[in-house]
């Protein structure tokens, strides 16, 4: 199958390793926990912040995203005695977290900000579930929503299933090659012991789980939890004075990825997803190609969400995802491991943050699993990738995270170690 | 004039404001489905917009367009969200490429019509049918009647269609 024009691209290459991601923190992935969304964010920047070696005082620019179901940046600053020059709370999804950290360099580049923090704060499983189910689901259809929800059809996996069926329709995908994402993820959640799921299962477990939408079993979905992630991004130099070794930014990209991106699927092949359009300037900006990549950070908020962008963000052929994901590249140990932490499907949904949190660990060296840390302070590790051992990928000098929302947006981000 | 109505038990409403989803199903309520044709570039739409998608022209007007078409894709929901589908499940939710205009304007784009699959009277289709139905069944559109002035368009076996001998359908089953 060819692919649809073209459009033109704007690749800021002078920003390549200008700008880097110097702390990072979280809450812990819970189900019932008992905070408010402004809890769980403060936790979560406060965390970073000090991650960073820094203080509150340091940070003058705060980000976040949500779908109408977490609190404000505002509220968190003032919670943390902090005052912000710049903040902005936007509408977002998969694909906010790396288009984000691009507004959060373009704030530092026009000398609005010097730290900016970026947080995702959700009770996704005990308040507002992505899911959909609860008060949200009854509530009234009207507008854009007669052409979707009158239908039944409203939930991202109820939303993105046509996707994924014609692609198995157009390329002979199957269910056992895409359900291999979640066994994989399963067993590098076992080596995280922050993971909300961390017991290993089988392709076959995951297909013999109760069918949610055609082509999604129960388990090609991902684990709803409550939680706060948070990361902090200022400029190269003043990285230098962070507690951790330097986790660079060689690019970073937000598009609306389809010139004309609608969810009713009425623009190009529905089995061509964001990464086909978002990859022109990715590749580009961070003067890498897919190749090069160590380790990948993908959203999987289903396990073919996973497929798809690694299929168009260009690791494998499109139409040869299915034997990418299941052939063991991804797989701790492979060429090109991804979600080492067990991403969403495994160690807890947070919109896209988790994944970011885990690449830097990973290019830090030190993703926090079982290995001693020696006396100068670095994680002794074994790369014993079997059930509760280690998860660094060895010699993690590039990662991609890979972020989406729907077949239409999509923003990934390159990281290098300094 | 708004209209409030329920289908299913699930409540639906059109405000004042939205003039476009208005005089859709205006045209659905009288069981004729229209969509906008650009005035300045001539491609038909769906769903209603304000502006057209292909070349931004804010001109534009209703035409009559033919409901026939085969089943681009599909998802067949057995965990339903909506409250209003959980007495209806397996129930499907197909992406139907209309005939008219089918690789226009370049070869990956439709008219792509969202429905379920119903009964030719317009009610949920049951679990015998839905099994029947995958990529490549020929359909065509009926309506399921909700208030005055409201019906929302929805696909059947296009029973005068050649069909394919076996449409294309999820393996695991
Ligand atoms: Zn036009």
């Amino acid at each position: 199958m060819t692919m649809p024009n073209e459009t033109d691209t704007t690749s800021p290459k002078h920003l390549c390793d200008k700008y880097a991601i110097v702390g990072v923190g979280e809450t812990a992935y819970m189900r019932g926990s008992g905070m408010t969304t402004r809890a769980l964010g403060t936790w979560a920047v406060r965390n970073a912040i000090e991650d960073a070696g820094l203080e509150p005082s340091d940070v003058d620019g705060m980000l976040s995203y949500q779908s109408g179901d977490s609190t404000f940046a505002p509220f968190i600053a003032g919670d943390l005695g902090m005052r912000l020059n710049f903040y902005m709370d936007v509408f977002g999804g998969g694909s906010s977290t790396e288009a984000l950290v691009g507004l959060a360099m373009g704030l530092i580049e026009a000398g609005m900000c010097k730290v900016v923090v970026i947080f995702r704060a959700m009770n996704g499983f005990s308040q507002v579930r992505i899911g959909g189910t609860g008060a949200r689901a009854a509530a009234p259809v009207s507008g854009d929503m007669l052409h979707s929800r009158a239908y039944g059809w409203q939930s991202a996996g109820q939303m993105f299933s046509p996707t994924f069926m014609r692609h198995m329709y157009d390329y002979g995908t199957r269910p056992e090659q895409v359900a291999a994402v979640k066994a994989i993820h399963s067993e590098h959640a076992s080596n995280n012991p922050k993971a909300f799921y961390r017991k290993r299962v089988s392709v076959a477990d995951v297909l013999a789980s109760r069918i949610i939408c055609k082509p999604l079993h129960l388990l090609d979905c991902c684990v709803e939890t409550d939680n706060g992630t948070a990361i902090v991004v200022t400029n190269a130099e003043r990285a230098r004075d962070c507690r951790h070794p330097r986790v660079l930014i060689r690019g970073v990209v937000g598009r609306c990825s389809k010139p004309r991106m609608d969810m009713h699927y009425q623009h190009g092949p529905v089995s061509t997803v964001a990464g086909h359009y978002a990859r022109e300037i990715l590749w580009p900006n961070s003067g890498v190609g897919p190749e090069d990549i160590d380790a990948t950070g993908s959203y999987d908020a289903f396990t073919f969400t996973t497929m798809l962008q690694l299929e168009d963000y260009g690791f494998c052929k499109k139409g040869e995802g299915g034997d990418y994901v299941s052939d063991g590249t991804i797989r701790l140990g492979g060429r090109r491991p991804n979600n080492t932490s067990g991403g969403h499907l495994c160690e807890g949904y947070t919109h896209g943050l988790n994944m970011v949190i885990e690449n830097v660990r990973q290019l830090r060296h030190d993703a926090d699993d079982s290995c001693p840390v020696g006396p100068d302070g670095r994680r002794r590790h074994t790369y014993d990738y079997r059930e509760g051992g280690c998860r660094q990928v060895r010699n993690c000098e590039l990662t991609a995270n890979l972020g989406w929302a729907n077949p239409g947006t999509g923003s990934a981000m390159v990281m290098r170690r300094d | 004039m708004a209209i409030q109505a329920t289908y299913l038990g699930m409540p639906l409403d059109i405000n004042d404001l939205d003039v476009e989803n208005l005089a859709y199903f205006k045209h659905c309520a009288a069981h004729d489905f229209h969509l906008q044709r650009c005035g300045a570039c001539g491609l038909l739409r769906y769903p209603p917009t304000t502006a057209c998608p292909w070349c931004a022209s804010p001109k534009s007007e209703w035409i009559a367009v033919e409901g026939r078409g085969a089943v681009h894709s599909y998802t067949e929901v057995h965990h339903a969200i909506q409250p209003a589908f959980r007495n209806h499940t397996p129930y499907l939710v197909l992406l139907v490429d209309l005939d008219t205009q089918r690789g226009k304007p370049g070869e990956h784009e439709a008219l792509r019509v969202v429905g379920n699959l119903v009964t030719p009277q317009g009610r949920l289709a049951p679990p015998e049918m839905v099994r029947r139905v995958g990529i490549g069944t020929r359909v065509r559109m009926v309506f399921s009647d909700v208030a005055p002035g409201l019906a929302l368009p929805q696909w059947t076996l296009d029973e005068g269609a050649s069909q394919p001998a076996s449409p294309w359908r999820y393996p695991q089953e």
